[in-house]
Parts: structure tokens; C-alpha cells; sequence
């Protein structure tokens, strides 16, 4: 499983060290160092790095690596997927993930890091239970602590952790009970010199904001679910009741979460007259004095279009069980360029 | 207020005012203390120092610096055993605690401490923590087996918890159940002999149910778990894929990829004329896409895996080649992949599109991704045929635009175009003529070098062009410079009258004042062919070439099938089996698919081989795993690369050959042994393979009619034992079918009649496929031959020895030893590829040797004698004055042997090298060779 971390930054310095099982020495870190020297930039570092008695298994985000290490055949990806679930835990404590934030807060994430995993086998990796476990440091609780002496580890046991529902707890209180969802699509597109599509395709996911008191029950309908067929779920939503209906029921986390993500490579934009095909055209100048580019520039293009999904999704209903109270439900359609690339 | 005030320090000496703090009387002061020390610990300071005053802060009710103080005692434990056992009261009084969390976290922290001393402690309260009616101290104590395991293995053996933890399998709590299969995985990996994770029916149906309520991590632990299991028959594979699919949902990368191995697994067991496994195929191509829109990260874990399963099963994402078109931002290492998975997806319904990309992608900027493009373009060629003319226009294209490493990568690709699709892009040449000068690569130099040479005759100024490469002949690489020695051979032999000068001078060049060994000697024996058998030499040297073939870096299937089973493991990322790179080597399990069923097998074989030659016709692969070739041959081949491989392997391949059949026979022009294209180095693609495939069928066309060896018969029961019946017989193998040749004889005084046999269970499930027929009565004194048809389709039992059989007639008892060559198959006969992977795959301890004596034979009549009982010969040479046969054999269960056969002449023992998974049959098999060769 997952021996030890070090984090790194992008001028090759360790600044943290957890290890979970024995010591590996921090000489480890050279094989690393060596891949990141011969990647010419730090996007290109390769994700798995063998090493004599370890792997190296990276993430690069927020501009440090995120290196673990591992001794014996772990699935890859189950570790990468626990890197970045370290870091948004981070993100999710310290509001941004970056070394000067982590190096003030140094004590909270070894803590949080040690509850994460225990003998490399991960523990708690819900954002909502680690908060119950850790809390996160805030400027006022800082001042009460140390008031009151009161310390910011909760010593009651997580109630998610054992549940059936994990990753929400009991006891949830909210004087607002409301609950938003936000449909938010990309395009990825590769458009040629010639202005014809290469690729298409839509990611699109469903992110939650809900703060419901007690244990709400929700069901999401959609207009047209039929659009949904390379689907990727969050574990809360029932998956029989989506195969047989086509209906999203769920008991929702705490907070933020992402509700789904989905996949269309090709959608329906409805009638287009030939005569007038729509079109859009941009003109791209070069800073004045600054020479001709020798190799033709990819174009990356930005764009966002408000209140529209793209791919046509929409939502119909969203209904809760098992409250008694009226919650305020919002939902809000985006759809932006993902890695929109144009070629010249 | 953040944490990094914990770093400040002052002049007079940091331990010593921690000290000072953590020895003091007010809480939240000893609390900033220890914060203190664990930032100094997180940078990797030293604070050991501290360790009797940290752990003094132990006993508290605050749960946080308890907390903090068993951050600290993980750390430093180890260098401090004596101090650390101070801590183990707290803790054992800890494991009672009325708070669940309490107790978990001093079993969780106790486990971690590798301090034998405390481990001593740690086996009471871990017993009661396993069976905690709290499912969080359950779950934690599963973990500290491991942890425990990990320190000390026989302590936890003795202990029991083995048994304890394989009955948390079925523990109510899924959570519970998930720790536990990772805890016994993480175990069994230590122990791949152990059955800890022995599965059946009922503990499948557990953890199946598991698998919907425990967490993402769980859900991978045990849908690995699962993919270890082999289901009795296709309706329970087809049960367990069904609820294994839903995970393809999962929106953890891992849980996908994980069921993805389950069902690619199991599929394996399902018919193809089902509905659901079309069913099933459908649903993996989506979640294998949504994996690509990950971050580059996952991207290229799952580009990995994906590039085993197009190759496994091509049919599941080929109408996909759009999402592995290259983002011009996506990391280098996510190009690389992705451009090898869209060549691999190339066919003639999509090429166009993938060419325009390829080429695209020719002219981005960084120079290892244009390569490898560049090379893709002229794989595509040879892939797909339709496209060829395509291809080949684009690599014009790409020459014109005078990039210097284009060009270069162009014209290597190009030469491999001329040897696949010969006489039809020639007229290009002038083209690759005019950047000559611009080439300063050694592999586009030799390739420059071989297309002249292979086209002289075409080319007007041929001898100007190789002249001007001779000038700086010793500056080249030895790549550059055996290829231009047989070029200028070729044109010589071409062009005779303009050329002597030129041919002289690079023979000089090469066997006078070159130090290369081999350079030297392929000038020796071009010098010597040419002055002694111009004609000759224009057979070698200009030998038809056999083709090569488009794939050339596929996997070879048994290490696919093998790799498949690891979807989602570093196995699966570097494409090796576990046994290649697991630290040490310790004794890896290998995994293998269930075996198909019958029905899908007809169906199989276009499938799995869509890009395939047609069966029957001789594979001109460049053999992928050449460093196995060259292992078990000693021959120093070439690394397998995915492009054609270098020069300098196939030259020394060819002087290795040449040598082997003997200078003086081939300079006197007889019996002439090394295959003329061997001996060519200058077939830059593919020499290796079809010199060997000639080397390696010597001995094939001989022929297997005879039959088997037969032992003369022997008394199996005597009269006496048999109120007067006496039973003598052998085994014979004949075509195929087995039968015991028995022959009744009556001593007695009376007639018999009403004869039955019955064959107790045996290793081999040897059976009487017939009743025993004795027609007539036997009278006195009367003999009859009846021959038993056997079938190894009886029962099996492991006998000791293995071939002992032990037969009842009528209410006699006897037991004979069968010659086990009576159960060598007749396809027996393994692929040579398979066969040197196969043998190194095999680990040592499983080779056993023999020295069968007076064996006056040679190496020739050796092979036809085992021949005709079914042990074949796969490849043939000679090694310093030794003979070596390599030949394999399969026994009617269908385990192969595969064995080395040293024969020296002139001394009448020879060495018997055997290789088998199952080592227990080396024996018999020996014995049966002695029984052959000595008869």
C-alpha cells in the first residue's frame, strides 16, 4: 500500500515528509529529482518513476508534486486517485492549495494526513468526516482554543464512518435548508485550419451545493436522461434506480460534492439551415514588434455561455423525502470551452 | 496564527527550550510544545532528543495531544526501543477504553510502532479489538494484522489472527469485510503459496454484497480480490460480471479500471453467441473513454491498460479512434501512449483520418513526439495496405519540408515501406537521394546506405554516393559502417566492371584496420565468397528477403493473456509480468484467464488476431521478446524496439550464423547450413525472425507416423497370485489414441470366463475407454492378445509415484508403472517463440537435470527417435562442438515440458535439461526419455 508522501516543489525542494508505514529516506526523492531534470517542464515529469526498492507515483498540482511512494504492486491509479483526493482535502481545509498554506498549517495537514491512511490503507478520505475528526483551522476558532483551551480534534467517533451512508453524518442542522445544482458542460474540440471539426465531445458534470438539515432523500429527474449514457456517478446515488428509471436518488453529502459527471461524444443541436450555417470567426494579432511565430500556433480558446447547457440536458424535477421542512432548490445551466483548440 | 510560528527559534539552542515547555505544568503549553516538535519532525529535523519528555505527555485526556504524541512515538519508536516500552501501559489501558475511537486508535498506533518489544504487547488487546463489538475497531484491527504481519509474520501465524481475519470475510459490517481483503491481499502477496484468499461460492456471494456498501477504497480491494477467483462455469462468471458492471459508473478512475480486469476476465468464460456478452462489450467502450477525460495522470495509467485491452480485445473500442487524437497541451507522456493506441486502432475504414492527424502532428515542436510520429505514418503503411500510397506521400511531404529529424525518421520508415511492399515505391528514391547530405543519424545513415545498395542498379550514381559515405568510413558507427560494406558488396555483385576499386578498398577498410570483430569478420567472409564462388555470393547476398510483417510490437499472447489478468497494476503499466520486476523475485504467482469455452472457439481465432497473418502463412514478426531469444541462444540480439530493430543485432545474428555452419563448408559450397538470408545483413527489418524460423525448422517434415515407442511386455500379475491367470502387457501410443496391450494367459485347470477391468483413480485419469472384450471362454493353458483402449478422461488422483495405476480384473489386484511417454500428445509440438518465452518463464528451481548414459546417439537420430514419441524438436544448434536439441512435449493434461538436450559427439552420456510448471513429472519424463533414446 502506500508507504510514504513528500511533497515537492517545483524548484525540487521537500518541504513535507509522512510516512505510514517505516521511514523511507528522503534519498528516494533523487530519482525524481533526476525525471523532473530531463522533463523540460513539470507537466512532463512521468507519473510513475521506478526506482531500485520503490515506485514513485506523482501528481502535479497547485505547482508541487505530490510524490508517494510505494513498495509493493499497488494499483497506480488507486494511488493517484488518493493524491488527489489529498489534495482536495487541502483545498477543501486551507481554501487554496499551496506550499506557504500548507507550511503555516503544517501540524493540521500531518494530522489529517495521518487520518487519511493507516498502514498506507486509506481511512478517511470524505471530506465531511475528516472535518469531524480535524477541524478545519479557522481565524475564529483559533481565537477560542485558545481561550478556552478546547482543541480542534473532535473525540467523538465520525458518525459517517460507519454507516451505510459514509460520506454524510448525522445531526446536520441548517436554519436555510436549500440546495443547488449546477449543470456546467465543456466542449473539448480540435477544429482544423480549414475551420472543420476533428473532435468533439462533451464533459459535463453535475456539481452540488445542498444544505439540507437531518437525512434528506433526494430524487433528480431529468427532461431528457436519455442523453446520459457514458455516466460516472458520486457513490451516493443509487445505481438500480438509475438503471431501471432513469432517475438520480440519493442521499446527499454534506455540502459540496460533485453529484455526476458525463460523457457525450456526439449530441443534438437541432435544425441549422444550410443556407446560413452558423459560424463565428475571431482574428488573432500578435503583440506589435514581436516576430512571426515559426511553427503554426494551436489556438487555445476560452468561452462561457450562461444559462444553457449545450448538450440540451435538463433538469425536470428534484424532490425530497424523509424531511418534513420546504428546502430552497436552485439549479443553473453553464456551458464553457474546455480544451477548445483551434489549429492554424 | 498559523503553524509556521512553530518553526520560529531562538539563538540559545531549540531542544533546549522545547524541553523546557513540554516539561511544564500548564496543558496548553506542553500542547504548543509537542506542535513544536511534530513541525520539526514534518521537515524532517531531528528531535529525537525529546523523546522521554514527549511521551510523558502521553497520559492525558486530551485527545488531540494524545493524538500528537502518537504521531511523534511512530516516528522515533524504532531508534529509541527502551524509551518507547515506557508507552506501552498507556496503550494496552488505551485498547479498553470505553470510546471506540480511543481503542481503534491505540491498536491503529500501537501496530505501527516496530518495536519487537511492543509488538510482544500488542497481541492481547489486537485479539480483543478483532472481535470488538464496535465495527470501527474491527476494521482498524484488520489493518493491524498486516501491519503486524509485516514485522513479524511467524508471530501472527502462531497467534491465529490468520483464521481471525478470514472470518471478518463474512463480518456483517462491509467496511469491516473491505479491511480484511486488503489486509489478506496485502498478506498473500508475502505468501504467494498460502490459499488465504481462498474464495468459494458462498464467500464470493459476500463479498459481492460487500462491494455495493463499502467505500471507493474498499470497492477496489475487493473487485481485485475478486479478479483472482475462477468461476466453476459461465453462468457464474456471467452472474458475477453482472453485478460487478455497475462499478463501470464509479466515478474513482481505480474502481473502474478494477472491474474492467474482473469482466475482461471473466468474458473470457462467456460464450460469444451470447446476447449478454455483446451486452458486456458494449458497456466497457464508455467508461474506457470518460477514464481519458481524467487528468493526464490517470489519463496515462488508463492509456497503458487500454493499449493491452485493444490488443486483447480490438473489437471493444474500434470506433473510437477520436478520443486518442492528441491535445497539442496534453503531457508528453499522454501523447506517446495515445499514438500508439491510434496506430493500433488504424484500419482502412478510419486511416485517412489518422494519417491527416499523423502528419499534423509531424510538424509540432517537440522533437520526440514528431519522431514518433513520423514512424507511426510508416507503420500505418505497413498495417494497413490500402494506405500505403497515402502513407508514402505524406513521408514525401514530410521530406520536403527539410526538418532535419523528419527527414531522417522519414527515410528509416521508408526503407522498411520498400521491404514490405517491394518494386512499388521505388521511383521515390531520387527523392531520399537529394538529403543525403543532411543525415546524421546513424540509424537514417544505414538506412540511407541499405536503400542504395539495395537498389543500385536503379540508381545511376550509386558507387559516387557509397564512395562518399567511404571517406569517413572510421568515423562512422558500426551500424553505418557493416551497412555499407554490404552495400558496396551488393553493388559490386550489381555492377561489376565499375566497382572492383570501390569493393577492395571498403574490404580493406573493414578486415585491416577496423578493431571490430565483427565488421572484420563479415569483411572476411565476403572477401572469401567473393573470391572463391562469385556465384555463390550472389545467392547470399542477394537473396530474395522474406517480407515484414505490419505488427511489429505486439504482445506476444501468452504474456497478453497473463498481462490482462493485471489490468490496473504496475504490471499492466510497464507491460512485463510481475515476476520480471517484483522486488526479489519472490515467488510470484502467475495468473492466467480462465480457459474459453468450447463454443466460442470457432469464432475465436479472427477475433482475437484481427490484424494477424493468415493462418499458414510462415509470421515474419519481428519476434518481440528478443531478449529471449538471445538469452536462451546466447546470440546478442538487439532490445525489442517498437521500430525495426538495429542494424548492428541483425548483422551480429547473421555473422553468428554464418560461423555456426562453418566457414569451410560455405566457402567450399556445400551443405550449406546458414539460411542465405541470415546471412545478409543488410535486411535491416526483419533477418532475425526469418533466419531463426529457418534455423528452428530444421527438423520439422520429418515424420510422425510410427507410433510411440513400445516396451516389450511384462508379467504385471503372475499366476500365482491370480488362482492361475497371468497377465502380461505395455502401453502404446498410436496416433493419438492410448491403449494397454494385455495378454491373458490361464494356468489353471479350468476355464475362465466374464473378464471386466477397472482402473482405480491415477494422476493422469487414466481410464479403459472400452470394457474389456475377451470373446471366447479362456481354457487351459490358452493365451489371448486383447489391446484396451485407454482415455485420460477418467478421474484424476495424485499418485505416488505419478504413474503408478493400479488395476482390478475380476477380483485381482495388480499395479503397473505406465511409461509416461504413452501420454505425450501429438501436438506436442510448441511455436519456437512460445517456447523460449515459456522457458523463461519457468523459474529456475523448477529446472531439473539429467544425464541419461550410454547414449551413443547423435543428434539426429536422438530427435527422430523422440519424435516418434511425440517429444519434438523446436530448435537445433550447435555450441562449441555441442548439439543442443530444445524440444517440448505436452502430456495428455496439458502440461508442457519443455527440455534441453545436450548431446556431445563422441561421448555416449548426454545432459537432459528439464523445464516445467509442474516440476513433480521431471522425473518420469526423464525416465521415458531413457526408455526412448536407449531403445
Amino acid at each position: 500500500m502506500i508507504h510514504s508522501l513528500f511533497l515537492i516543489n517545483s524548484s525540487g525542494d521537500i518541504f513535507l515528509e509522512k510516512h505510514w508505514k517505516s521511514v523511507v529516506s528522503r534519498s528516494v526523492c533523487d530519482y525524481f529529482f533526476e525525471a523532473q531534470e530531463r522533463a523540460t517542464e513539470a507537466e512532463n515529469v512521468p507519473p510513475v518513476i521506478p526506482t531500485p526498492h520503490h515506485y514513485l507515483l506523482s501528481v502535479y498540482r497547485h505547482k508541487i508534486f505530490f510524490v508517494a511512494v510505494i513498495q509493493t504492486e499497488v494499483p497506480p491509479l488507486f494511488v493517484i486517485e488518493f493524491l488527489h483526493r489529498v489534495v482536495d482535502t487541502f483545498q477543501d481545509y486551507f481554501g487554496v492549495c499551496s506550499e506557504p498554506v500548507i507550511k503555516d498549517n503544517v501540524v493540521v495537514v500531518y494530522e489529517v494526513l495521518e487520518e487519511m491512511l493507516d498502514n498506507g490503507f486509506p481511512l478517511a478520505t470524505e471530506s465531511n468526516i475528516l472535518k469531524e475528526l480535524i477541524k478545519p483551522p479557522t481565524i475564529l476558532r483559533t481565537v477560542v482554543n485558545t481561550i478556552t483551551g478546547s482543541t480542534n480534534v473532535g473525540d467523538q467517533l465520525p458518525t459517517g464512518q460507519l454507516s451505510v451512508v459514509p460520506w454524510r453524518r448525522t445531526g446536520v442542522k441548517y436554519t436555510n435548508n436549500e440546495a443547488y445544482f449546477d449543470v456546467i458542460e465543456e466542449i473539448d474540440a480540435i477544429i482544423d485550419k480549414s475551420g472543420s471539426t476533428i473532435t468533439a465531445e462533451i464533459q459535463g458534470v453535475i456539481d452540488a451545493c445542498v444544505k439540507l438539515t437531518g437525512m434528506p432523500d433526494l430524487t433528480l429527474s431529468f427532461m431528457n436522461p436519455r442523453l446520459l449514457d457514458d455516466v460516472s456517478f458520486h457513490p451516493c446515488v443509487r445505481f438500480k434506480r438509475w438503471e431501471s428509471e432513469r432517475i438520480l436518488s440519493f442521499i446527499p453529502p454534506d455540502g459540496n460534492f460533485r453529484l455526476l459527471s458525463y460523457h457525450m461524444l456526439s449530441w443534438d443541436v437541432g435544425k441549422i439551415n444550410p443556407q446560413k450555417l452558423p459560424s463565428l470567426k475571431g482574428t488573432m494579432s500578435l503583440q506589435a514588434g514581436a516576430s512571426k511565430p515559426d511553427e503554426n500556433p494551436t489556438i487555445n480558446l476560452q468561452f462561457k455561455i450562461q444559462q444553457l447547457a449545450i448538450s440540451g440536458l435538463k433538469v425536470n424535477r428534484l424532490d425530497m423525502y424523509g424531511e418534513k421542512y420546504k428546502p430552497f432548490k436552485g439549479i443553473k445551466y453553464m456551458t464553457k470551452a474546455g480544451k477548445f483548440q483551434v489549429r492554424t | 496564527m498559523t503553524d509556521s510560528k512553530y518553526f520560529t527559534t531562538t539563538k540559545k539552542g531549540e531542544i533546549f527550550e522545547l524541553k523546557a515547555e513540554l516539561n511544564s505544568d500548564k496543558k496548553e503549553k506542553k500542547k504548543e510544545a509537542v506542535k513544536k516538535v511534530i513541525a520539526s519532525m514534518t521537515v524532517g529535523k531531528d528531535v529525537s532528543a525529546l523523546f522521554p519528555d514527549v511521551v510523558n505527555c502521553m497520559q492525558t485526556d486530551n485527545l488531540e495531544l494524545k493524538k500528537l504524541v502518537y504521531l511523534y512515538l511512530m516516528n522515533y519508536a524504532k531508534s529509541q526501543p527502551d524509551m518507547a516500552i515506557m508507552a506501552v501501559n498507556t496503550f494496552v489501558k488505551d485498547c479498553e477504553d470505553p470510546n471506540p475511537l480511543i481503542r481503534a486508535l491505540a491498536v491503529r498506533t500501537m501496530g505501527c510502532i516496530r518495536v519487537d518489544k511492543i509488538t510482544e504487547y500488542l497481541c492481547e488487546p489486537l485479539r480483543k479489538c478483532l472481535k470488538d463489538e464496535d465495527p470501527y475497531v474491527r476494521k482498524t484491527a484488520a489493518v493491524c494484522v498486516a501491519k503486524l504481519h509485516d514485522i513479524n509474520a511467524q508471530l501472527v501465524e502462531d497467534q491465529g489472527f490468520l483464521d481471525t481475519l478470514k472470518d471478518l470475510i463474512s463480518d456483517s459490517n462491509p467496511m469491516v469485510v473491505a479491511n480484511a481483503v486488503a489486509a489478506l491481499s496485502e498478506i498473500a502477496e508475502s505468501h504467494p503459496s498460502s490459499n488465504l484468499l481462498d474464495l468459494n461460492p458462498q464467500s464470493i456471494n459476500k463479498l459481492l454484497t460487500a462491494l455495493n456498501e463499502c467505500t471507493e477504497w474498499g470497492q477496489i480491494f475487493i473487485l481485485d480480490c475478486l479478479a483472482n477467483y475462477m468461476p466453476k462455469d459461465d453462468r457464474e462468471a456471467q452472474s458475477i460480471c453482472e453485478r460487478v458492471t455497475p462499478r463501470l459508473s464509479h466515478a474513482n478512475s481505480a474502481v473502474v479500471l478494477s472491474a474492467v480486469k474482473v469482466l475482461m476476465k471473466f468474458m473470457e468464460m462467456l460464450s460469444k453467441d451470447l446476447d449478454y456478452y455483446g451486452t458486456l462489450l458494449k458497456k466497457l467502450a464508455p467508461p474506457l473513454v470518460t477514464l481519458l477525460s481524467a487528468e493526464p495522470e490517470l489519463q496515462y495509467v488508463a492509456l497503458r491498460n487500454i493499449n493491452l485491452i485493444v490488443q486483447k480485445r480490438p473489437e471493444i473500442l474500434k470506433h473510437e479512434m477520436k478520443v486518442f487524437f492528441v491535445k497539442y497541451n496534453d503531457p508528453i507522456y499522454v501523447k506517446l501512449e495515445k499514438l500508439d493506441i491510434m496506430i493500433r486502432l488504424a484500419s482502412q475504414a478510419n486511416i485517412a483520418q489518422v494519417l491527416a492527424e499523423l502528419k499534423e502532428y509531424a510538424t509540432e515542436v517537440d522533437v520526440d513526439f514528431v519522431r514518433k510520429a513520423v514512424r507511426a505514418i510508416g507503420r500505418c503503411a505497413i498495417k494497413v495496405e490500402q494506405s500505403a500510397e497515402r502513407c508514402v506521400s505524406t513521408l514525401l511531404d514530410l521530406i520536403q519540408t527539410k526538418v532535419n529529424y523528419v527527414v531522417q525518421e522519414a527515410i528509416v520508415v521508408i526503407k522498411d515501406i520498400f521491404r514490405k511492399y517491394p518494386n512499388k515505391y521505388e521511383s521515390v528514391i531520387a527523392t531520399l537521394c537529394e538529403n543525403l547530405d543532411s543525415l546524421d543519424e546513424p540509424e537514417a545513415r544505414a538506412a540511407m546506405i541499405w536503400i542504395v545498395g539495395e537498389y543500385a542498379e536503379r540508381i545511376d550514381n550509386a558507387d559516387e554516393l557509397l564512395e562518399s559515405f567511404l571517406e569517413g568510413f572510421h568515423d562512422e558507427s558500426t551500424q553505418v559502417q557493416l551497412q555499407l560494406l554490404t552495400a558496396i558488396v551488393k553493388l559490386f555483385l550489381k555492377k561489376p566492371t565499375e566497382t572492383q576499386e570501390l569493393v577492395q578498398q571498403v574490404l580493406s577498410l573493414a578486415t585491416q584496420d577496423s578493431d571490430n570483430p565483427d565488421l572484420r569478420d563479415r569483411g572476411y567472409i565476403y572477401w572469401r565468397l567473393l573470391s572463391t564462388d562469385p556465384v555463390a555470393a550472389k545467392e547470399v547476398v542477394l537473396a530474395e528477403k522474406p517480407l515484414i510483417s505490419e505488427e511489429t510490437d505486439l504482445i506476444e499472447p501468452t504474456l497478453l493473456d497473463e498481462l490482462i489478468c493485471y489490468i490496473g497494476t504496475l504490471a499492466s503499466v510497464y507491460h512485463k509480468p510481475p515476476s520480471a520486476f517484483v522486488e526479489g523475485g519472490r515467488g510470484v504467482v502467475h495468473k492466467s484467464l480462465p480457459p474459453r469455452t468450447a463454443s466460442s472457439e470457432s469464432a475465436e481465432s479472427p477475433e482475437t488476431a484481427p490484424t494477424g497473418a493468415p493462418p499458414g502463412e510462415q509470421p515474419d514478426v519481428i519476434p518481440a521478446q528478443g531478449d529471449l531469444l538471445g538469452d536462451l541462444l546466447n546470440l546478442d540480439l538487439g532490445p525489442p524496439v517498437s521500430g525495426p530493430p538495429l542494424a548492428t543485432s541483425s548483422v551480429q545474428m547473421g555473422a553468428v550464423d554464418l560461423l555456426g555452419g562453418g566457414l569451410d563448408s560455405l566457402i567450399g559450397g556445400t551443405n550449406f547450413v546458414a539460411p542465405p538470408t541470415a546471412a545478409v545483413p543488410a535486411n535491416l527489418g526483419a533477418p532475425i525472425g526469418s533466419g531463426l524460423s529457418d534455423l528452428f525448422d530444421l527438423t520439422s517434415g520429418v515424420g510422425t507416423l510410427s507410433g510411440s515407442y513400445v516396451a516389450p511386455k511384462a508379467v504385471w500379475l503372475p499366476a500365482m497370485k491370480a488362482k492361475g491367470l497371468e497377465i502380461s502387457g505395455t502401453f502404446t501410443r498410436q496416433v493419438g489414441s492410448i491403449s494397454m496391450d494385455l495378454q491373458l494367459t490361464n494356468k489353471a485347470l479350468q476355464v475362465m470366463t466374464d473378464f471386466a477391468i477397472q482402473f482405480n483413480r491415477n494422476s493422469f485419469g487414466l481410464a479403459p475407454a472400452a470394457p474389456l472384450q475377451v470373446h471366447a471362454p479362456l481354457s487351459p493353458n490358452q493365451t489371448v492378445e486383447i489391446s484396451l483402449p485407454l482415455s485420460t478422461v477418467g478421474s484424476v488422483m495424485k499418485m505416488e509415484p505419478l504413474n503408478n495405476l493400479q488395476n482390478n480384473i475380476d477380483v485381482f489386484y495388480f499395479s503397473t508403472l505406465y511409461p509416461l511417454h504413452i501420454l505425450f500428445v501429438e501436438d506436442g509440438k510448441m511455436d519456437r517463440q512460445m517456447f523460449l518465452a515459456t522457458w523463461k518463464d519457468i523459474p529456475n528451481e523448477n529446472e531439473a537435470q539429467f544425464q541419461i548414459r550410454d547414449c551413443p546417439l547423435n543428434a539426429e537420430a536422438a530427435s527422430s527417435k523422440l519424435q516418434s514419441s511425440n517429444i519434438f524438436t523446436v530448435a537445433k544448434r550447435n555450441v562449441e562442438g555441442q548439439d543442443m536439441l530444445y524440444q517440448s512435449l505436452k502430456l495428455t493434461n496439458g502440461i508442457w515440458v519443455l527440455a534441453e538436450l545436450r548431446i556431445q559427439p563422441g561421448n555416449p552420456s548426454c545432459t537432459l535439461s528439464l523445464k516445467c510448471r509442474a516440476p513433480e513429472v521431471s522425473q518420469h519424463v526423464y525416465q521415458a526419455y531413457e526408455t526412448i533414446l536407449k531403445n
